[in-house]
């Protein structure tokens, strides 16, 4: 099997199945319909995407594995996923900034992506840059409102961005595997789109009067399968069936 | 009575009998056309007790989006959910077309004075239940609403065309995940089967109570808000369910439950009504948790809301400055 490719592959989708299954939490509950519709319409795309990454990982692994095999039956240390995503839904504006941080990314991304000499991985990214390009809208313009709205948004919204920080150097780093990748012309150099990250962040931020942080002690470990002590309970959830009832069809 | 106020009668009384006449004919009443207070008031009723129970209904789906057993389950089952959402965005929106904000009927709803479907204060104890929710309860409710595709007021026969579309589909998809189990391991079979027995006489229920009790039933029949009868929406599910069961090898929970060839429609057993009346009164195993999500979500989201509007304000005037 080709380890790093398939190393690489998690390192990418795990992102969108722990946003899509925080996402996923909120439906029926958000503060107004249409704010539920279009969550759950987010929580669907990532979904979707995590699924045509996992269908190749599940190949390049052989034996019959499965996409479920690959995204719900590994152990806590095996998710690869940034911090940032596995954070809880403390409350609408932390789940907007959790949105806008990655998103911002991962438009980022995936525009390289798109040009990876692996057909199938530019195939996926294509697909996925419009619907990543909405969620981009969707984040952006609530950080926007909550910013500008009244004196309890701005502050909810300036503490959100606050406590998430932390979590955002980890978006440029780079694991063995994603370094053979890029030296192969198959993943993305995203240290070379830090500058380009942070330009836009302080532009919407700036645009929304909230203040970028200027924290610089910043938290990492979900690329080397170190999580946030959220992420167990998650996949307590993510994967009760498949642990409970194995080896069936569903 | 002024010969003024006997005037205004008379013009009231011929408005109304043209209205009758036009329901006659089979013409669409829309939002601007003269309609009697009555006429508006119960579609209020009617349409804003449907949105709810698409909102409500939600919740108990909700319950199994993160416990979902596959990723394409899970997909599937958000979309299904989503959909849900859907319809109650657009039968709100028919609702206020006849002149009630969307506000009005939060607050009827949190307020406990609006009612939504009773199924919806069952709970959701195992994955099969998605099954026979979609299987069962949206199979009742497409019984029920297919008829409204064609009712008189012409805002909510159009929002219920596609209503009824998704529905289908829903229902398609609820009975293939019992396929699916029926077809699996025993562990699996027996997840269905006790999924059955669980939602059965609930979404017996849901058709109404009996035509004797039913209160609403001849005036809702004149304005085509109903063609057939609570007991005979009833008749019609059984017939058209229990071979789907036994299709799959399911055992309807019913032991009285036989063909009867002379009608040729299905003998059933008795319904348990006061568990019924009990659940609408408010005191099912889930009445109090749905409330409750869906007030906690109405209040938690409250400044979210405001923000959106001073924001919506600030660039309005912005936008006047330009």
């Amino acid at each position: 099997m080709k380890e790093n490719l398939y190393k690489y592959i998690l390192g990418i989708a795990d992102n969108s199945l722990i946003l899509g299954q925080r996402l996923g939490e909120l439906c029926g509950h958000g503060p107004s319909l249409e704010i539920d519709i279009a969550c759950t319409n987010i929580s669907l795309d990532l979904f979707g995407q995590s699924r045509s990454y996992y269908q190749y990982a599940a190949k390049l692994k052989g034996n019959e594995t499965t996409e479920d095999d690959v995204a719900l039956l590994r152990t806590e240390r095996e998710y690869v996923n940034l911090l940032l995503v596995e954070q809880p839904n403390r409350n609408f504006a932390h789940t907007m900034a959790r949105q806008f941080l990655f998103d911002v990314y991962h438009i980022l991304l995936l525009q390289e992506l798109e040009k990876s000499h692996d057909l199938t991985l530019a195939a996926i990214a294509k697909k996925s840059i419009k619907e990543v390009s909405y969620h981009l809208r969707f984040s952006s313009d609530w950080v926007k409102r909550l910013g500008n709205g009244t004196d309890v948004s701005h502050d909810k919204m300036q503490n959100a961005i606050d406590a998430l920080w932390t979590y955002t150097d980890e978006l440029f780093h780079q694991t063995d595997a994603d370094k053979a990748m890029i030296a192969e012309g198959v993943g993305v150099d995203i240290t070379k789109f830090k500058d380009s990250y942070e330009q836009k962040v302080a532009e919407i931020l700036t645009e929304a009067t909230l203040k970028v942080p200027e924290n610089k002690w910043f938290q990492k470990g979900g690329k080397q399968g170190i999580h946030t002590e959220h992420l167990g309970y998650l996949l307590s959830d993510l994967q009760y069936m498949q642990r409970t009832y194995p080896n069936m069809e569903w | 009575m002024s010969n003024e106020q006997i005037k205004e009668m008379e013009i009231e009384r011929s408005l109304e009998a043209q209205f009758e006449e036009r329901i006659l004919r089979d013409e669409k009443i829309e939002a601007k056309d003269w309609m009697p207070e009555k006429y508006r008031k119960t579609h209020i009723r009617q349409i804003s007790q449907h949105a709810h129970s698409e909102i409500i209904g939600m919740l108990p789906e909700g319950n199994w989006i993160t416990r979902a057993p596959s990723l394409r389950r899970k997909v599937a089952l958000l979309a299904k959910i989503q959909d849900e959402a859907g319809h109650g965005l657009y039968l709100y929106s028919a609702c206020e077309t006849l002149g009630v904000s969307r506000e009005e009927l939060y607050e009827q709803l949190h307020s406990g004075k609006a009612k939504y479907s009773s199924i919806f204060n069952y709970p959701t104890v195992s994955w099969a239940d998605m099954g026979a929710v979609g299987w069962l309860v949206d199979g009742a409710a497409i019984i029920n609403q297919v008829p409204l595709c064609s009712t008189s007021y012409g805002p909510y026969a159009r929002a219920m065309i596609r209503v009824c579309k998704e529905e289908s589909f829903h229902q398609r998809q609820g009975y293939e995940i019992m396929v699916k189990l029926a077809k699996g391991t025993p562990e699996q079979k027996e997840m269905a089967q006790d999924a059955l027995n669980r939602w059965w006489w609930p979404s017996l229920m849901m058709l109404g109570p009996t035509d004797a009790e039913s209160v609403h039933t001849e005036q809702s029949m004149k304005w085509k808000l109903k063609r057939k009868s609570n007991d005979e929406l009833r008749q019609q599910f059984i017939d058209q369910t229990v071979p789907q069961a036994e299709l799959i090898g399911l055992t309807i929970p019913d032991k009285d439950l036989k063909w009867n060839e002379e009608r040729g429609s299905y003998d059933f057993g008795e319904i348990d009504w006061d568990e019924f009346w009990q659940v609408v009164k408010g005191h099912g195993p889930c009445n109090k948790e749905r409330m409750d999500a869906r007030v906690n979500a109405w209040e938690e989201g409250e400044w979210v809301r405001d923000a959106a509007m001073a924001y919506a304000e600030k660039n309005k005037n912005i936008n006047k400055a330009v």
